[in-house]
Parts: structure tokens; C-alpha cells; sequence
């Protein structure tokens, strides 16, 4: 049974019905006062990769453009991840809050929380939400509106560039970089894009203040995180827990007391064996002992009756569905990686075919456009490399 | 004028003429057709007075935008990793028994057709799936067989 050494808290999910007090408090400081304090607090995007989200707001808020937005990333395809969908429908407010916030600073008249496909249910009851909270942006004399942007099924469109593309009614291709959204995005106009979780976290913040949150987690990984944790564990769900823990203390806590290996950060993410758990750490890759992992939230657990060769090809099969095609080391790469895995599991191939497909991985995580294609390697070399005898016996 | 011209028409009108409004009206589409047609992307390049290679290029780049015809009822079970380490197979396998077809396939009388799909966002409640936009989670065969079977009873008491 789960032990319970890790802390649980209760920041994000806990519902307070003070939205009205906290934005007219917020709304009526200076940007800058807002932006050192989302700045101090160590704030970084929960969508992967880890911005500081005070420094985008604010790179945005200084670049000219006629009209600019505010887009909640609300696509959340990851495999193993299913936070955000419970934080859009548990405490939509305080995404909201931070989203008409972020308008104010840097001067954006209209937001869209792009919705993907799949959590189309909750439509109606996130309309109904938002006409109560523009009904609250009124009385705070704030003109700001935000509508629901509808996905189509595909996992691509959560890469921020790509999602531009497919609100502008293109295929879901990721574009160059730089410019970065903060200088051209939606409508090639200054953007901030970040995570349900991320703005959630930034409510928190202007009603605690910076420190409560900087207090928490370690180093350069600073807060509460939302994880989703799936796979071989008693206790499926959705857990706040402090950044900085070890796996060990993860697994210990909710595992089934089999587990062999951890995926960390989902398909796109590591995974990490059973004689690494005690050496991991989870947190943004910065100055922490050990080796630190960053993390959209997704931790799937897998125990030793599963074959790791099953799991791999799974991802595969996932990456070659959902690459976008544009870039052939990612459109190329992902099916040789398919194809050779089967190679190798069959015996048309030596063993030592899986260091080419090692190399092929590395290769796509040097050119392919975006990361899709870069982060391809993760869970390919991860895999491979800690359960080689699982790819070829 | 043609049904599908009126109903691009009403659908333009409803979001608009513009690039940004491309996605939203394809959407309309699937949820009133069923399906993206030849015809209906032709219409939809004449209203948004977009090139049709634009709308087909954006239409077929989405799966949840079907371009063949599908039963009125689309189920896409999941088959990403957890669901698939929480027995999707066997719920697929019931399904295919059910509904006497195969993946891919949709009934003789057009009402449901068989998908797999990509993680949905319930991975601690998998096995899951989706008919039209509605989630099933936790899945078993004797959970399925009751919803298909609720289905079945919803169309006979409609027609
Ligand atoms: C293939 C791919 C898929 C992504 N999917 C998501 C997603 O579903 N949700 C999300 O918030 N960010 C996703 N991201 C990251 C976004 O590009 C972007 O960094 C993020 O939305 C920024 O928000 P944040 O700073 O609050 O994390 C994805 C990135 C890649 C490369
Ligand atoms: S890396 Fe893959 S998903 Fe990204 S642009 Fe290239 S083909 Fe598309
Ligand atoms: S793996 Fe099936 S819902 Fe995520």
C-alpha cells in the first residue's frame, strides 16, 4: 500500500472563491510589480520545457505589435499526462485570472484557450464559465474576452508554433524559430502561450505572494507540480507534490512495490530504471545533485511483467502517427526506428543494428525542426540503452 | 441552392469568412455530415475564398476531421501505452464481436464505426474511449457490451 512519505499539497486544486478580490488587488499594481514577483517566485512554464513565465510576459510586453494574445495550451497530448483537463474543470477561475492578468500587461484584448479534440466534452460547461467570468472583467473594467479554440486529434498542434498554424487554419507544422512567440506568434503577432497548469500556478501567486511559492521545491525548480501518474501503480490520478523528490521516494510512495522503471515526462520524456530511481531527482535540469529530469507532469509506472520492447514500440507507433511530416529526419527517423526495433526483436538484424538506430536517434535530436523529432531520442536511447537485452531476446 | 452549399453557407456565417475560421467550420461539418466531402471542401474554398488545396491540405491533416464517410457514431478506443497495458485489446476484440466488424470499419447500417486513437487524457482510468465526444473510461467487455447496447436502443427508439 502507498506509503506516504511524499508531502501532498493542496495549492493548486484547493478552490477559493475570491477571484473577484484577488484580480481587483492584482490589477491594480504596476506590471512590473507583477512581473519581478511571478519573476521571483521561480516560476517556470509546466508545458515541458521550462521558461521562466515572468520573463515571458515580459519579453512580450516590450515588443510592438498592433494587437497581441494571450493562448492557454490547453492541447495536452502527452501520453501519461491528464492534469490539465482536471485543473480546466476543477479550477478553471484561476486560469482565467492569470490569462486577463497577463492581457492587461502586455495589452491583449482578446485570449484563446486551445482545447484539443479529445476534452471536447467539456465545452459547454467552460462556456457557461466564461460568460460568468466576462461578466466579472465588466465590473473590473477590463476589456478582455476569451474564447475556446477547438483541436482536431492531433498531438503536434501542442508544439506552440504549430498550434498557431492550425488556429490560423493551416496543418499543424511547426514553424522556424526564432521569431519566437513572443515576438511573432498567433496572426505572426507578440503571443504568450503557456500551460493550464502554469497560469493556474501564477493565481497562487498573486494571492500568497512570490515567497510561499519560491519556499517550496529546490533549487532551481521552485513550487508545486500537478503530476499524472498512471501505469502499474494502486493509486492512479493526479497528485501535487512538491518539486525536487527522488524516484525512489515516487515509486515508494506509488508504486505497486514491483516497479522495474519509471517514464518520466511521458512518450517525449525518460525513462529511468529501477537501479537509477534513488539517484534521480525531478525537477528542471539546473543545479541539482544527481540526475535531475525535467517534467510536464506524466509519470507512468511500469512493473516487471511488462516487456519493455512492448512499451517502445508503442512509442514508436505513437511518434510516426503523430510526427507532422514537414522535416524528413523526424518523418524518415521515427519509422526506421520502428522498423528496426522489429528488425533486431525478430532476428533480421544483429544486435548491433541497435547502435545504428542509437545514432539515427541522436541524429534527429540534432536536425529535426522541432521537438517532436528532437525529443524522439529520450525515450528511444533511455529504453534502449537500460533494457538491451529486452530489444533483442 | 445544393444542401451542403446551404449548410457551408450557415456554417460561414456562424464563424466567419476568415483563415482563423477554417478549423471551427470543417469541425461543423464533421459534427453535421459525418464527414469532410470533395464537395463540401470545394464549397468551403469558395466561401472563405481560399485555394481548395488549402482546405484539403488542412482537413486531411487532422484525424478527428474524417474525409470518408463514417457511421453516426465514431468510437475511437485508445491504444497508447497504459490503455494498452490495461487490456484495450480485449476491448477492441469485444467491440469487433459486438459489432460485427473490424477495425476501421463501420456497421452495415452506417451507425458505428471502429477507431483506435492516441492517448485521450484518462490514462488512470484507461481502458478508455471516445463515441463522438463523449468518454468511456474504466472499461471492461460487460461495461461495453452495456453501452453499445444503450446506443442500439437510443437509434431503434429514434427511428
Ligand atoms: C510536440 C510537442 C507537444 C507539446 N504539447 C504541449 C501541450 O500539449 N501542452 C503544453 O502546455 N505544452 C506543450 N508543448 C510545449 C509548448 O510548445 C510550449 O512550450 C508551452 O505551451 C509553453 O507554456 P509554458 O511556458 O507555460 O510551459 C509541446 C511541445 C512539443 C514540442
Ligand atoms: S520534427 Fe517531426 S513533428 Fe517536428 S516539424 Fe519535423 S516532422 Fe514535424
Ligand atoms: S493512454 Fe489511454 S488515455 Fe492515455
Amino acid at each position: 500500500m502507498s506509503k506516504k512519505n511524499l508531502k501532498r499539497l493542496d495549492l493548486i486544486f484547493k478552490n477559493e472563491f475570491d477571484t473577484e478580490a484577488i484580480l481587483a488587488k492584482t490589477l491594480v499594481r504596476s506590471h512590473d510589480e507583477i512581473i519581478n514577483d511571478l519573476i521571483s517566485s521561480g516560476l517556470k512554464g509546466r508545458g515541458g520545457a521550462g521558461f521562466p513565465t515572468g520573463l515571458k510576459w515580459k519579453l512580450t510586453a516590450d515588443n510592438p505589435g498592433d494587437e497581441k494574445y494571450v493562448i492557454c495550451n490547453a492541447d495536452e497530448g502527452e501520453p501519461g499526462t491528464f492534469k490539465d483537463r482536471e485543473i480546466l474543470s476543477s479550477v478553471p477561475h484561476k486560469v482565467l485570472a492569470g490569462m486577463a492578468v497577463c492581457a492587461k500587461i502586455i495589452g491583449a484584448k482578446k485570449g484563446f484557450i486551445y482545447l484539443r479534440g479529445e476534452y471536447k466534452f467539456l465545452v459547454p460547461e467552460l462556456n457557461k464559465i466564461l460568460d460568468e467570468f466576462h461578466a466579472l472583467l465588466d465590473k473590473l473594467d477590463l476589456a478582455f474576452r476569451v474564447a475556446i479554440f477547438l483541436g482536431s486529434g492531433a498531438y503536434i498542434c501542442g508544439e506552440e508554433s504549430a498550434l498557431f498554424e492550425s488556429m490560423e487554419g493551416k496543418r499543424g507544422e511547426p514553424r522556424n524559430k526564432p521569431p519566437f512567440p513572443a515576438q511573432k506568434g498567433y496572426k505572426n503577432m507578440p503571443t504568450v502561450i503557456n500551460n493550464v497548469e502554469t497560469l493556474a500556478h501564477t493565481y497562487s501567486i498573486f494571492k500568497y505572494g512570490p515567497e510561499k511559492f519560491r519556499d517550496l521545491g529546490v533549487k532551481d525548480s521552485r513550487g508545486s507540480k500537478v503530476f499524472s501518474v498512471s501505469g502499474d501503480t494502486p493509486i492512479p490520478g493526479i497528485y501535487e507534490l512538491e518539486f525536487g523528490m527522488t524516484l525512489q521516494k515516487f515509486v515508494d510512495d506509488f508504486g505497486d512495490g514491483d516497479a522495474k522503471a519509471v517514464q518520466v515526462g511521458g512518450a517525449s520524456g525518460f525513462c529511468v530504471p529501477r537501479k537509477k530511481f534513488s539517484k534521480t531527482v525531478i525537477g528542471y535540469q539546473g543545479k541539482l545533485t544527481g540526475v535531475s529530469l525535467p517534467t510536464g507532469g506524466s509519470m507512468m509506472i511500469f512493473n516487471s511483467s511488462r516487456s519493455m520492447y512492448n512499451v517502445l514500440h508503442n512509442y514508436l507507433d505513437f511518434f510516426v502517427e503523430e510526427s507532422c511530416g514537414q522535416c524528413t529526419p523526424c518523418r524518415v527517423g521515427t519509422q526506421q526506428l520502428l522498423l528496426g526495433v522489429e528488425a533486431v526483436k525478430k532476428g533480421e538484424k544483429p544486435s548491433s543494428y541497435l547502435d545504428k538506430l542509437l545514432d539515427l536517434a541522436e541524429t534527429m535530436r540534432i536536425t529535426a525542426k522541432c521537438g517532436l523529432g528532437q525529443s524522439v531520442a529520450n525515450s528511444f536511447s533511455s529504453i534502449v540503452e537500460n533494457f538491451r537485452e529486452e530489444m533483442i531476446y | 441552392m445544393s444542401e451542403v452549399k446551404q449548410m457551408v453557407k450557415e456554417l460561414a456565417n456562424q464563424y466567419g469568412r476568415s483563415n482563423e475560421s477554417l478549423l471551427p467550420i470543417l469541425q461543423g461539418i464533421v459534427t453535421k455530415e459525418l464527414h469532410i466531402s470533395e464537395e463540401a471542401m470545394i464549397e468551403v474554398a469558395r466561401e472563405l475564398d481560399m485555394s481548395a488545396a488549402q482546405v484539403y491540405g488542412t482537413a486531411t491533416f487532422y484525424s478527428f476531421l474524417d474525409t470518408r464517410p463514417t457511421g453516426k457514431y465514431v468510437i475511437r478506443v485508445c491504444k497508447t501505452i497504459t490503455c494498452m497495458m490495461h487490456g484495450k485489446n480485449q476491448i477492441i476484440r469485444e467491440l469487433e464481436n459486438l459489432l460485427k466488424i473490424r477495425l476501421g470499419e463501420t456497421t452495415h447500417d452506417g451507425v458505428f464505426t471502429l477507431l483506435e486513437t492516441n492517448c485521450l487524457g484518462q490514462c488512470h482510468k484507461g481502458p478508455a474511449m471516445l463515441i463522438n465526444e463523449l468518454p468511456f473510461t474504466e472499461l471492461t467487455p460487460e461495461k461495453v457490451r452495456k453501452i453499445i447496447i444503450e446506443y442500439r436502443n437510443r437509434e431503434i427508439s429514434a427511428n
